[in-house]
């Protein structure tokens, strides 16, 4: 029962990470724009005049020195070499301007400094410069027939931002020979506005673009692979739960065969059928909780753990942690507790119909 | 009978029972099993009165029908014909949920191995049949203390059954079945599982209660010994009742 429990939790654990990393990645107030119809920023671009476009949209928040707190990102895959495994994993390479990092306060520098302007430099996340070869701080990257010196490392907490590397935009779509940006970011001068700004930019024919909230977008983002591991979670679930069943229904009846004379005598002294029945499928689901509450401090263990996986939308390394919730605890327990309920009914229902004479005899 | 002393002689005179209204009456009764495709007849038109303070004895040899009368009687078993009319009750006419509640409160069961619950103390095996009145805590320790000074044990209420003798715990099974002043008081076998001290003692106990209290008591023996603290024993033999008064 509690590893079953322990599966179940795990599993909406695994799921509730993924979409709160990549949920947490975003900012309420902060819109982003793709091409429409692009699952991804991956598959997105968005010409040059488009972007000009978009960065005249009076919602665009204004911020010092009258700068528009706007950001045209460009986003782009490639593969690098695991440390240890040398395995080759792909990376999300985001080129940024300066108000990218001042539109996300999640994003801070750790460790060393900013790169500079029109330098082949580098930020790497947390999470790749830990986990990929040549990411770590002074170390140096090959990719796009350049060499690039990783000058800092960020801290993005459980953002989706830990497994990226950051570097300027315009020196990385020189070497990817990018004509579009993939995404543009901006903060709304009034977080309330953005339904306005959205039905106006989508209907208007120069762009060919879809606006969405950024936390909207990054649950988009998350959603094929939280609903893929939510249903390889519920198949697993479903065939252990059959076994932790039929477990507790073995223990159950066993309870049953060994309290048989208690039965009679409980029978004999004027408790009723019901009395009997309650008593059982209490018990059966006191040992569904025991078990519940065994298979979920276990699982939340697993809190410590982080994991990194290839997500299905991006195509890209993504790391993340589990995360238990009180939504999952209840979700475990409710679960633990039904399982203990159908593995107790058909003993409790066969101890509440137990001849009196015939459990007596038993003794 | 007998000469010798016999376990009610400490209690007085056993009472005059010609007077006294008849509490039990077994009329025609028919009891058969089916093993198979075969029917057994267990019991055969039993036919009899138990009076009112009355200390019955049930024998027979094994297989003869007299446990099966006495769970007949207790009201845990059903006839197939016949009726039992217990304190003008007529118990064969009950459901199940109306026979659970009327056993609740008029019957007082004593069993060969005592039956008592093991995870249970001595003070809450005997407070088990009051947890199906409407007394108060307080009322149901009172009447627990009671029951329990009546058997002698109330310095062992704390105990467990595993920490009480043989003859110990079937005393507790006695407080059990008297503490909601039942009745009637059935014994299946009760001295059955103890050495001959514990049995005269239970016995003498038995022969109080029936005595001192007035309890009416049915109870199915082997042992004539036992069966000495009886004002009538009744003779069971394939499933025929015959009596005799001792």
């Amino acid at each position: 029962m509690a590893l079953v429990v322990f599966v179940f939790a795990a599993i909406l654990m695994l799921a509730e990470g993924l979409q709160k990393t990549l949920v947490d990645t975003g900012s309420w107030d902060n819109v982003v724009l793709i091409r429409k119809g692009s699952q991804s920023e991956v598959q997105s671009g968005i010409e040059r005049l488009q972007a000009s476009v978009i960065e005249t949209q009076p919602e665009v928040a204004v911020g010092e020195g009258g700068r528009r707190v706007l950001a045209k990102e460009v986003v782009v895959l490639i593969s690098l070499a695991k440390r240890g495994t040398d395995k080759p994993s792909n990376v999300i390479i985001r080129g940024v301007n300066e108000q990218s990092l001042a539109m996300r306060p999640q994003v801070r520098l750790v460790e060393g400094r900013m790169p500079r302007p029109g330098s082949a430099e580098i930020l790497a996340g947390e999470s790749v410069a830990r986990r990929f070869a040549g990411a770590g701080i002074g170390e140096t990257l090959r990719f796009g027939m350049r060499d690039w010196t990783v000058v800092g490392i960020f801290d993005a907490g459980s953002t989706g931002f830990s497994s990226e590397i950051w570097g300027d935009a315009d020196q990385l779509m020189q070497t990817f020979r990018r004509q579009a940006f993939s995404s543009v970011i901006f903060k709304l001068s009034d977080p309330s506005a953005f339904d306005v700004f959205k039905a106006r930019v989508e209907s208007d024919p120069r762009l060919t673009v879809e606006a969405k909230r950024e936390t909207r977008f990054y649950a988009d983002q998350s959603e094929m692979m939280a609903k893929f591991l939510r249903i390889l979670g519920l198949s697993l679930t479903i065939i252990f739960s059959l076994g932790a069943v039929i477990g507790a229904m073995i223990t159950m009846y066993a309870a049953v065969a060994n309290r048989t004379a208690e039965i009679g005598t409980l029978r004999a002294l004027g408790f009723q059928r019901r009395s009997i029945l309650g008593a059982f499928l209490l018990e059966s689901l006191l040992l569904g909780f025991i078990g519940g509450a065994a298979g979920l401090f276990f699982a939340s263990f697993l809190q410590m753990l982080t994991i990194s996986t290839l997500n299905f939308q991006t195509f890209s390394e993504l790391a993340f942690s589990f995360t238990l919730t009180f939504g999952i605890v209840w979700q475990a327990l409710a679960f633990s507790l039904v399982m203990g309920f159908v593995g107790g009914v058909l003993p409790a229902l066969r101890a509440s119909r137990m001849k009196i004479v015939d459990a007596l005899r038993t003794t | 009978m007998t000469d010798q002393p016999t376990p009610c002689d400490d209690h007085g005179p056993a009472p005059v029972l010609e007077n006294r209204p008849v509490i039990v009456e077994v009329r025609n009764v028919n009891k058969a099993y089916l093993r198979g495709s075969h029917i057994i007849p267990v019991l055969r038109e039993i036919h009899f009165d138990i009076r009112e303070g009355e200390f019955l004895a049930l024998m027979g040899p094994s297989g003869s029908g007299k446990s099966t009368l006495l769970n007949l009687i207790a009201g845990i078993d059903k006839v197939d014909s016949g009726s039992i009319v217990i304190g003008g009750v007529d118990i064969t006419a009950l459901d199940e949920t109306e026979l659970a509640r009327w056993r609740a409160t008029h019957v007082g069961f004593v069993f060969q191995f005592y039956n008592l619950i093991p995870v249970l103390t001595a003070f809450e095996n005997v407070e088990l049949p009051l947890q199906l009145t409407g007394l108060s805590r307080a009322e149901r320790r009172e009447h627990v203390e009671m029951a329990l000074r009546v058997v002698n044990l109330a310095h062992r209420m704390d105990h467990y059954p595993a920490q009480l003798s043989g003859g110990e715990q079937q005393r507790v099974a006695i407080a059990r079945a008297v503490v909601t002043d039942p009745t009637i008081l059935v014994a299946d076998e009760p001295t059955g599982d103890l050495d001959r001290a514990s049995a005269q003692e239970i016995m003498s106990l038995m022969c109080r209660l029936n005595r001192e209290s007035g309890m009416t008591i049915i109870m199915v023996t082997h042992d004539p010994k036992a069966a000495e603290a009886a004002q009538v024993i009744r003779h069971l033999d394939k499933g025929y009742l015959n009596h005799a008064h001792p």
